[in-house]
């Protein structure tokens, strides 16, 4: 019987989730306008909509690690949503290709007011580094097309690092 | 070497252990050539293109064919006004897309092809510019892209667009479906969003940057593009290898494809609603990722494979700390197993969903794992095994149900026998230094390099310039032949399937949007 079997396994694993890091505010790319009521507004609560503007997917792998049982972002309030119109923040990897600008800059559109934008990965980044940078094909870092208030590097960033900076993007300390 | 393919008595020039063979083939025998191919069962893995000018001649098309002697790489000049070959596509239908793109990028034309219309050219370049040409100097346009759709019309029927931003955490692309109630009549693909110029990028690098590059062309596959890059360099400058950096270099490709096995999975059992099983895999996917950060310092063990060796070694503790692990993953996937089969439910949404039967594999050249589903029974570690391949004896996991179920089971099997070689591999690792520097050429050289990704076949062709900078660099990611394949896999199915039996293939949109 399948059900037995799952729950002997539930319990034999446990919960295995870890402690959520703290943010790293040194990401911030620029002093955050933040008020009391957008805190208010969002609480604990945050909605990210993911947007792959041209990564090589290896960012994407780390976004998926996020949602593993260690992390466990849910149980910190953080979601990931299908639309951008239920996000409150957009969390974009890749140089952003030629190809991808227009659907990027709609994306952000189509977020509503207030919102967060945090750029991941040495090429969303325009890190030193970067093995994708600006030629006929790619535009570049993400801020050369959408405002970004954190940013991630790393090639990819480690799930925490991406935590750290999601949370440096909300946090108004 | 003699070896008779279709009417051509052929002379090979062997590479690389003696299972990639080079060819200079006439351009109006291409047809035929393949047709031979063909016959005997053979399929066409990748055609490219590359502009030669510089170097005194025209233009050159380039195909890799799979046949029964291993790789045959032929490549047939072009003349510099007006390039153009026969189309391959009427033969090998999966030359389609390969062709277009080869267009797009370089101007040299297949003839009489029956789809010419763009792949990867949206609007980030003019019609009649072509970026891989040493003269190019385009600046993108602003237009909006226009891409003509095949429509389908009738009494009931509409269309779902859906992408290039998706619904979840996975690359962009656009989906077409046109869609009966909840049937699906026809499926149309449209990508190259995420393409980044990355064969112009290659141009002038230094090799071990461009090893770099190689393994970034699809982030999951990169142990496949970095060992299959340097393994082209290798063959190029007809360098040698420590062997212990040979040896290094298998385990960090199966390491990684049991990294993604286990995450594909989690993700199938998630597609089915079956999040018990999500969250098991990718805590034994997580337990694996950070097994490797430990041990070689990358979580996906980037950069670790380099030209002329790798850059990451294992210690004794270290072996005995990942052969335990092995272990434990081992016996719970086989604990994991035993659920998803007796899971009436997933059952239920796995089996007759996506099917591709072995005949339309065959004809469309399915390939790598979900082609080993559909009883495409090709895997280069088991067929034409390179070092350390050759020693290893690799077992072949297939499956000829070609449903989603198959593709599952046939990622069971490839985990069981990954972490079986992963043990072997430590208990046999030979001693000795992990480099030795690629050989410095004086003039001119090629090279193609082949490894079985864990996606399936991935290959790497590429010259190196009198200069030992990169003067052309081709990747291929299996993902090219396969896309199509979901396109036919999911006609007939219903519409909430399509995000299972797409995970099914899990294919790469950067590795081939290049």
């Amino acid at each position: 019987m399948a059900t037995h079997l799952i729950l002997q396994k539930i319990f034999k694993t446990g919960i295995v989730s870890e402690p959520q890091p703290a943010a790293d505010l040194a990401l911030r790319t620029h002093e955050q306008q933040l008020h009391a009521e957008i805190l208010k507004v969002f609480g604990q609560a945050l909605v990210i909509r993911h947007i792959d503007a041209g990564s090589c997917n290896g960012c994407e792998l780390e976004i998926h690690a996020l949602g593993g049982p260690y992390y466990n972002i849910e149980g910190i309030g953080v979601k990931f949503a299908a639309s951008p119109r239920h996000a409150d923040l957009l969390l974009v990897t890749g140089p952003v290709s030629r190809h991808l600008e227009t659907a990027l800059k709609r994306t952000f559109d189509a977020t509503p007011e207030p919102k967060w934008v945090v750029a991941m990965g040495d090429c969303g980044c325009g890190a030193a580094g970067a093995m994708f940078g600006p030629n006929y094909a790619t535009i570049g870092p993400v801020r050369e097309v959408i405002p970004v208030d954190v940013e991630v590097p790393g090639c990819p960033p480690t799930p925490t690092a991406i935590l750290q900076g999601i949370l440096a993007a909300v946090s108004g300390k | 070497m003699g070896h008779r393919l279709g009417d051509i008595e052929l002379i090979l020039t062997p590479q690389a252990d003696g299972a990639i063979w080079r060819f200079a083939l006439d351009t109006e025998r291409l047809p035929s050539f393949a047709r031979g191919i063909q016959d005997e069962g053979g399929q066409l893995l990748a055609l490219w293109g590359s502009d030669d000018r510089h170097l005194g001649a025209g233009y050159a098309v380039h195909v890799a064919f799979l046949s029964s002697v291993g790789l045959v790489w032929t490549s047939s000049a072009l003349p510099a006004d007006n390039p153009s070959y026969p189309d391959l596509a009427a033969i090998f239908p999966q030359a389609d897309r390969m062709q277009r793109a080869t267009f797009d990028l370089l101007g040299i034309r297949a003839e009489d092809a029956v789809d010419s219309r763009k792949w990867l050219r949206h609007n980030a370049w003019p019609e009649n510019t072509y970026p891989l040409r040493r003269d190019f100097a385009a600046e993108p346009t602003r237009q909006l892209d226009a891409y003509p759709f095949i429509r389908v019309e009738g009494d009931g029927v509409h269309e779902i667009p859906v992408g290039p931003i998706h619904a979840g955490t996975i690359e962009p692309g656009h989906f077409r479906f046109s869609i009966i109630g909840d049937r699906i009549l026809k499926l149309e693909e449209r990508f190259g969003y995420t393409h980044k110029g990355t064969e112009k990028r290659f141009e002038g690098l230094d090799l071990a940057t461009g090893a770099k590059l190689a393994g970034r062309v699809s982030g999951d596959s990169h142990s496949a593009f970095a060992w299959a890059y340097c393994l082209a360099v290798e063959t190029a400058t007809a360098s040698a290898v420590p062997e212990r950096a040979v040896w290094l270099r298998a385990l960090f490709l199966e390491i990684e494809r049991v990294a993604n096995h286990l995450g594909d999975l989690g993700y199938l059992g998630n597609d089915a609603a079956l999040t018990f099983g999500f969250v098991q895999f990718w805590r034994l996917r997580e337990d694996w990722l950070r097994m490797s950060a430990k041990l070689f310092g990358h979580r996906y063990l980037f950069d670790c494979i380099v030209p002329g060796g790798v850059a990451v070694d294992i210690s004794e503790p270290g072996k005995a700390e990942l052969n335990a692990l092995a272990d434990r993953i081992e016996a719970e996937v086989h604990e994991l197993k035993a659920i998803y089969d007796e899971h009436a439910g997933l059952q239920d949404r796995f089996a007759n969903a996506g099917i591709v039967k072995p005949a339309l594999a065959a004809r469309l050249g399915l390939t790598g794992l979900a082609g080993r589903a559909s009883s495409q029974a090709w895997d280069a570690r088991a067929q034409f095994p390179q070092a350390p391949y050759d020693q290893l004896d690799v077992n072949m996991g297939t499956h000829r149900r070609g449903d989603v179920l198959a593709r599952a089971e046939v990622r069971f099997v490839e985990i069981f026998e990954s972490l079986r070689l992963i043990r072997e591999i430590l208990g046999r690792l030979p001693a000795g230094v992990l480099y030795a520097p690629p050989t410095r050429m004086d003039a001119a050289c090629e090279g193609m390099g082949w490894v079985e990704g864990w996606r399936g076949p991935v290959l790497v062709a590429l010259r190196i310039g009198a200069d030992g900078c990169l003067d052309r660099v081709h990747p291929h990611d299996p993902s090219w032949q396969n896309w199509p394949l979901l396109e036919v896999g999911t006609l007939g199915n219903i519409v909430p399937d399509f995000p299972l039996i797409n995970k099914s293939f899990n294919l790469s949109y950067s590795g081939q949007d290049l």
